[in-house]
């Protein structure tokens, strides 16, 4: 009935922290510059910023809210006149569509929040990974 | 149906972005997280029908699947079409901005 609203409200949160973010890390990365010299941190060769990471989050919320209420439109419960959501004319039909939203959509949020986690989880081990190799790499071999 | 169409679609577009990447230069990614989101999305929509309806989930309606079907065409026509405009707007080839630019010297 209206499940994606809840994606839709989370990927409005994690725009924004996203935003929030990026503003920090371009702080970080100048503050990072001016004390080495250096044109790029040497501490994000191997590292993916968490901004970065975030809008992969965000991709997949907004993409996935997209095509749900197109599902929703393609089904009628969305219309293009005030309320908007046919369920939130009457009552009866706001309470159905409420409990969904609680259920349904909420549940759509966390799975998507978990897997990006997952994802998030295993990129990291994956910068360590690569961060080992590079340094292994560049020491001396041991004769 | 939809989430059927929906996931091939993530698949195909995973494996496309990966055949390209590093390069990202007509941004595939951007298609796979919209595939990925709405897979998602819809498979927890399934899980939930399939505990209301049990076996019945099923076996749907022929009329049921002809629409889901359908829905599920619409539904990546509408992802191609958002990665469309996104690919359009930040033109990482530069060939929009080549061909707008040739136009006005013209």
């Amino acid at each position: 009935m209206a499940c994606f609203t809840v994606t839709v409200v989370e990927a409005i949160a994690t725009t924004i922290a996203t935003k929030a973010v990026e503003k920090r890390e371009r702080k970080l990365q100048k503050k990072e510059n001016a004390e080495t010299g250096a044109s790029v941190g040497i501490s994000a060769e191997h590292k993916i910023p968490f901004s970065r990471k975030l809008k992969w989050l965000n991709r997949m919320l907004w993409g996935g809210s997209a095509l749900l209420a197109f599902e929703h439109l393609w089904h009628g419960e969305i219309v293009p006149y005030f309320p908007f959501l046919t369920a939130a004319s009457n009552p009866e039909d706001a309470a159905e569509m409420l409990r969904e939203m609680g259920t349904v959509g909420v549940s759509m949020a966390l799975l998507v929040t978990l897997v990006w986690l997952g994802i998030v989880g295993v990129t990291a081990l994956m910068e360590k990974k690569a961060a080992k190799e590079d340094k292994s790499e560049t020491e001396e071999p041991v004769k | 149906m939809t989430l059927l169409i929906t996931l091939f679609a993530a698949i195909i577009s995973t494996v496309v972005w990966y055949k390209n990447a590093p390069k990202s230069e007509m941004q595939t990614g951007i298609l796979c997280w919209i595939y990925w989101g709405a897979t998602l999305m819809w498979t927890v929509d399934a899980v939930f029908e399939y505990a209301e309806l049990g076996s019945a989930f099923f076996e749907p309606e022929p009329a049921a699947v002809l629409n889901d079907t359908l829905l599920g065409l619409a539904a990546v026509a509408l992802g191609l079409l958002i990665w469309l405009i996104v690919l359009l707007i930040r033109d990482p080839k530069g060939n929009l901005r080549a061909a707008l630019f040739k136009k006005k010297k013209e």
